[in-house]
């Protein structure tokens, strides 16, 4: 309930943002904050809660954008429409990819390298299928009105984004909470003794894939629909995939708040550097890089593990920290 | 539509690049294979031996064999140190810690790259960069040809250093047993970052080779690390002669696929030669059943 109402009160909080500003640099950043938020909340899923480091979540994300795009242009779909449709081809590939490495029981750096060659493989596809607009990739026509999604102002776009990142709160508020969320959890730990006492390592995780996979194409159709094109190397290159996992970890896995603090605080990062800096190639990605190592060497548990937002999550994590 | 004489050179071609890549899987193999430390920043770390190749030919006009003499310890010192200074301490103990540490260091190491040096590529050029040499009915580039006898050298050196040395024979004490190599007196910490260090110094001797028949840029690195992995898996984890045979494998299917499918196609046989292989006999093509 907690839960429920600490979710509540940042919607509300956010929703308002574009009531009483209608400042661009703002709502831009609000947006796009959100977005990094969707991105490391659906890594969470499989990553923190399952414990299954994917290195390929782009392989979703790219799939949502790719179905997003080519069901409005060449079959004809409303957007509104197509975006649920993307989840559900992302579901399917996570669904895919899930079923045949943990059928063969990969884990650890084998599946975070199954991933990669996945995404690797759909990147090259995508370069070279022609209804993927190949190299070129695909842009989306412009048609400005909310029942296109492309909406005049982009408060709309924030409305739509915090509409998704709660669906991602919700689903990691009931994996905290439910017997699923402790089953997973249970197989993260230990899968053997989570066998032992009947939980099914292969569907729970599968499940987990399939949840994360989705929140990561909803983030890739989201995409679309703001920046109106995508390309190989945007949909299915090593960038997102990145972003995803460092917003995860260094916010804390497995927690409801690690992720949403973690993209935010490197959002934060990334546009102090880049006012600071100007628009350096590469400066963004050497401050995630540099702070994903950071974290991974001081704060093993992310900004969450600090245990200024959740301190009995912080105490109970230590206590597994010893037993292990 | 099929003959023989467009099949051989192109299966040639394939054996010389695939040596070039086992180069780079032997170092890989050490650190992998037999410690188990996941090294993803593997391709970050050949971008930076590639760059040092280039500047010691760009600014001092030094002939990239003879950098070897330079590369090698440079990358050896730079291994030993990230492994020490770095990865060891940021590992905790854990897999998943050396993975996210070695992704965040290879971000690091492209991006700096990307800074340095903008995204531009950048080639060498020496007197023997478009030497050819006749192989029956087939040219092949001379420093391929090189750098095939430069793999085989380094992996000779390579099972001489593991299988012969005090060194080699700690490396093996802790990949089985690292509680039990402790208790003997061997310092765990120096033999990972030694053997660390010597898994990139094979990359400082792969720059060199590839260096004059190749080209660098921030990203380059991206393109070996499912290479090189792929390759150790496929060759059995820890296997030098299944890292050499496998780097020539993953060579002649690449060349093989480039042939039938286009040039962008052609790596996809590798990427899922690497799944199957690692659904289906993870143990490698070479090794022996788990």
């Amino acid at each position: 309930m907690k839960d429920l109402r600490n979710i509540l009160l940042f919607v509300l909080v956010v929703a308002s943002i574009p009531l009483w500003s209608d400042s661009g640099v703002l709502l831009n950043f609000v947006m796009t904050a959100l977005y990094a938020c969707l991105l490391a909340q659906a890594w969470n899923v499989l990553g923190g809660f399952g414990g299954q480091f994917s290195f390929g979540h782009a392989l979703f994300f790219g799939t949502g954008a790719y179905v997003q795009a080519i069901a409005q242009m060449q079959w004809g779909l409303n957007a509104w429409l197509a975006l649920p449709l993307g989840m559900a081809f992302a579901a399917a590939v996570g669904a895919f990819v899930g079923a045949l490495s943990f059928r063969y029981g990969l884990k650890g750096s084998y599946f975070a390298l199954v991933t990669l060659a996945f995404a690797e493989v759909f990147r090259i596809v995508a370069t070279s299928v022609p209804f993927t607009g190949a190299g070129v990739g695909l842009m989306l026509p412009l048609r400005e009105s909310a029942a296109n999604m492309q909406f005049g102002t982009r408060a709309g776009f924030v409305w739509l984004m915090l509409g998704l990142v709660t669906l991602a709160l919700g689903i990691t508020a009931w994996l905290r909470h439910s017997r699923f969320g402790a089953c997973l959890q249970a197989v993260r730990d230990n899968e053997d003794a989570a066998r032992a006492v009947g939980v099914d390592p292969f569907r729970v995780k599968l499940a987990a894939t399939v949840i994360s996979a989705a929140l990561m194409g909803a983030a890739g159709a989201f995409y679309v629909q703001v920046f109106q094109y995508i390309d190989p190397g945007i949909a299915y290159g090593p960038h997102t995939s990145v972003e995803a996992l460092v917003g995860a970890i260094v916010g804390g896995m497995g927690t409801l708040w690690g992720p949403v603090l973690g993209a935010l605080g490197l959002h934060i990062l990334a546009d102090l550097t880049r006012n600071l800096f100007g628009q350096l190639p590469g400066i963004n990605m050497v401050i995630y890089g540099s702070v994903l190592v950071l974290i991974v060497m001081f704060l093993p548990r992310g900004i969450a593990g600090l245990g200024v937002f959740t301190p009995g999550q912080w105490l109970r994590s230590e206590k597994k920290g010893e037993r292990s | 539509m099929f003959d023989v004489s467009i099949l051989f050179p192109s299966v040639l071609n394939g054996i010389t690049t695939g040596a070039v890549y086992a180069l780079i899987a032997l170092g890989l193999t050490l650190i992998y294979g037999v410690l188990h430390i996941i090294n993803f920043a593997h391709g970050a770390s050949l971008m930076v031996a590639l760059y040092g190749v280039y500047l010691l030919k760009e600014r001092w006009g030094i002939d990239p064999y003879a950098a070897l003499l330079v590369v090698v310890p440079a990358m050896f010192v730079m291994g030993y140190a990230l492994q020490r200074g770095i990865i060891n301490r940021a590992s905790h103990g854990k897999d998943e810690n050396i993975l996210l540490v070695t992704l965040g260091l290879s971000i690091v190491l492209e991006n700096l790259a990307l800074l340095l040096f903008k995204s531009d590529t950048r080639t060498i050029d020496t007197a023997y960069t478009l030497s050819t040499v006749e192989i029956g009915p087939a040219f092949i580039a001379l420093p391929k040809l090189v750098a095939f006898a430069g793999a085989l050298i380094t992996a000779a050196v390579l099972l001489l250093i593991v299988q012969k040395t005090d060194l080699g024979r700690a490396i093996r004490a802790v990949a089985k047993e690292k509680q039990g190599a402790r208790l003997m007196g061997i310092d765990v910490d120096h033999v990972y970052a030694m053997c660390f260090g010597l898994g990139l110094a094979c990359l400082g001797a792969a720059a060199c080779f590839l260096m004059p028949a190749y080209y660098v840029n921030p990203q380059v690195g991206n393109g070996f690390v499912l290479v090189a992995f792929t390759i150790v898996v496929l060759g059995g984890m820890g296997s030098f002669a299944g890292a050499f045979l496998g780097g020539l494998l993953i060579g002649v299917v690449e060349s093989l696929g480039g042939l039938l499918l286009g040039e962008s196609l052609g790596q996809v046989g590798i990427f899922l030669i690497f799944i199957l292989v690692l659904l289906l006999r993870p143990q490698g093509l070479f090794g022996a059943k788990a």
